[in-house]
């Protein structure tokens, strides 16, 4: 239905001009380090270092024919570790999905994840009005800002997977007695909060998170905070780096580091002792991503819990294996599954447990049903307890 | 050809349902409404057709809050006019008042095909298809996933049930149910809806008094309720026929022998 001549090269300039940094595309020296560190760059026909030679030669129906663009998670790995530091994750890939969408090829799981988020503003499909259930039997109660109206400490970012999941939700309810524990005057947005947008958008759906972006920042505008604090490594990463773009500048905290500054006021608050072997997974959205570069402000809270010993798996900080469920891979576990007859989670699970692990701490609402998951596919779910960082402080702090 | 698709919005069943006050409808105070899932397909295969052989889709949408939308969305997919029906739908409208109300309307449209989703989830007491075909005086041919045109000749795949499936030869202009199109109703990228809402018109059609005459008066409206569990019958193969046939004697179920 197109021909080389008229969508390819103007495609090779629509992805220059896209993102920032763009025009480092023409740097690309085909060195293979991106497809080298790429997890499923084994299973790409066109793995990130291909694809750059396939668009630059205007060959590109093949590329769209063989789908395998919907393999990347966009775990930044590639990004990471490109010299000529070409933006390949929420640059080249996203836009190479973008056109996917354009030519109708997406698989179909994901389609209703987007599909959801366009009508109910969160990914699940859940009603908008249900987003703050999560909270409803808790005491003292959680604030709504729409209800309280008052000035807030920090303004809670939960996320959708944080508000609608059950497994995730048990995190939240966690975190929420974290903030009370360390007398943090919070309020959350409910209903009023729109998916953050970042999957969506390293999904190829740019024009998604432009309206998310301007609910988001329309909701944020009105009330009064010192500082936003998200449970959502995704929320933080669009937030701090897609948002302004759209004209939303807010200061965004993951809370990891929100509690690392607090550690001194955290430690006395430790009631039990946690005699457990501990290994943390590092989320792309907050570590490698953008050079967000998380790493010690979770290891730091973790080590104020008595009694526990923090252990490393092989492959930790920048070099940790994604989850595979961000840039839409959490709705694409069944194409991954088909194409490559493996599941990401599981060869972290495999880490987790040949490091000698009791517990894997985890920071990202994603995680605890994707980790819990491969644990049950892999028959291995009495061997390790996946637990939220929030949900390990919350029981050391219980009374 | 010219492909019409009238559409319906829907209760979205997201939502939680409640009753109105005066017991015999929904409360459609924080109704939120969706198009009716076949209609969704309805509008893939006319899409699809118009691919393969050429020709003009017009959609059609009752005034409700969510039709702006669904018509943007779907002349970003490809469909070439948007017409809204304006009058009071607010208080909910019947498949059989509908459906007088769009023959009057789609008969000034002259199509040769029209394309409706063979049935709603808010109202199967006669579905608009049938029924618009009648006032249309055209042939109406149900449950219907896919369609083939040539030479003023549709050729359609009618499903039934049991996984059978027949092709039916249709004279046009004709109306079809749709089952199911031949493909998912396809994606849109959202930037495209944003174009559709800056460059595509919404045409209005005044529809006047509604008609709902012929329709089955609702009385009351009531949620399920669970009231005692099931009963698991246990035991042998013949064990349990002979409690299955005492509980349904008991309940007077069985007509005596002889």
């Amino acid at each position: 239905m197109t021909t080389t001549t008229t969508v390819e090269r103007p495609f090779y300039d629509r992805v220059m001009e896209a993102v920032p940094s763009g025009e480092k595309l023409k740097l690309c020296l085909q060195c293979g380090m991106c497809s080298g560190i790429c997890p499923y760059g084994f299973a790409m026909n066109y793995p990130p270092q291909s694809l750059i030679a396939a668009v630059r030669a205007g060959d590109l129906d093949a590329v769209f024919e063989s789908e395998t663009i919907w393999l990347c998670v966009s775990c930044f790995a590639c990004a990471s570790v490109c010299p000529a530091q070409i933006p390949l994750t929420s640059g080249l890939m996203a836009s190479l999905k973008t056109e996917m969408l354009l030519r109708r090829k997406v698989p179909a799981e994901l389609q209703t994840a987007l599909e959801n988020t366009r009508r109910y503003g969160n990914t699940l499909g859940e009603s908008p009005r249900k987003r703050s259930a999560w909270s409803q039997n808790l005491t003292p109660p959680i604030p709504v800002m729409a209800q309280t109206k008052e000035p807030v400490d920090v303004l809670w970012f939960v996320g959708d997977y944080a508000s609608y999941h059950p497994r995730a939700m048990l995190a939240s309810q966690a975190m929420a007695k974290v903030f009370q524990a360390l007398g943090i005057r919070f309020g959350i947005l409910g209903p009023e909060e729109n998916s953050d947008g970042d999957v969506q958008y390293l999904a190829g759906e740019r024009g998604l998170l432009e309206i998310l972006a301007q609910k988001n920042g329309k909701v944020l505008r009105k009330y009064q905070y010192q500082e936003i604090v998200t449970t959502d490594p995704h929320a933080y990463n669009v937030i701090k780096h897609e948002y302004p773009g759209v004209g939303v500048s807010v200061p965004i905290k993951h809370y990891t580091q929100f509690l690392a500054e607090r550690i001194e006021q955290i430690k006395p608050l430790m009631r039990h002792e946690h005699k457990s072997i501990v290994t943390y997974h590092d989320p792309c959205a907050i570590g490698r991503a953008n050079k967000n570069n998380i790493f010690e402000e979770p290891r730091l809270v973790l080590s104020a819990i008595p009694g526990l010993e923090l252990v490393e798996m092989a492959h930790n900080r920048a070099t940790s294996i994604c989850c595979g469920g961000g840039g839409g891979g959490n709705w694409l576990d069944g194409f991954a599954w088909q194409q490559t007859h493996t599941r990401m989670s599981e060869w972290r699970i495999q880490e987790a447990l040949a490091s000698g692990a009791q517990i894997l701490a985890v920071a990202c609402p994603y995680e605890a049903p994707r980790f819990e998951d491969a644990l049950k596919s892999m028959g291995s779910e009495n061997k390790l307890v996946v637990k939220d960082i929030a949900e390990l402080l919350a029981e050391a702090m219980s009374a | 050809m010219h492909i019409v698709v009238p559409i319906k919005l829907a209760p979205d069943l997201v939502e939680e349902l409640e009753i109105d006050a005066g017991g015999a409808a929904l409360d459609r105070t924080f109704l939120r409404l969706i198009i009716n899932e076949f209609d969704d397909h309805a509008i893939e295969q006319a899409l699809l057709l118009k691919e393969r052989g050429g020709g003009q889709v017009t959609i059609l949408a009752p005034d409700l809050e969510g039709a702006d939308d669904v018509l943007y969305t779907a002349a970003a997919k490809g469909a070439d006019r948007l017409i809204k029906l304006t009058g009071d739908f607010s208080s909910g409208v019947n498949c059989h008042a509908l459906a007088r109300t769009l023959s009057k309307a789609i008969g000034d449209l002259h199509p040769d095909l029209v394309l409706t989703g063979v049935q709603a989830h808010d109202d199967l007491d006669g579905a608009v298809g049938p029924l618009l075909a009648e006032y249309l005086r055209m042939p109406y041919l149900g449950y219907v996933a896919g369609l083939t045109v040539s030479d003023g000749k549709c050729m359609a795949r009618k499903e039934y049930p049991g996984g059978l499936v027949a092709e039916m030869e249709v004279a046009l202009p004709a109306v079809f149910g749709i089952q199911a199109a031949e493909k998912p109703p396809r994606y849109v990228v959202t930037s495209l809806i944003t174009q559709a809402m800056k460059s595509a018109t919404i045409e209005e059609i005044e529809t006047g008094e509604f008609d709902s005459g012929g329709a089955a008066p609702v009385e009351r409206m009531s949620r399920l309720e669970a009231t005692t569990h099931a009963e698991m019958i246990e035991g042998s193969v013949d064990q349990v026929a002979d409690k299955l046939v005492a509980v349904l004697r008991e309940r007077g179920l069985l007509a005596s022998r002889g």
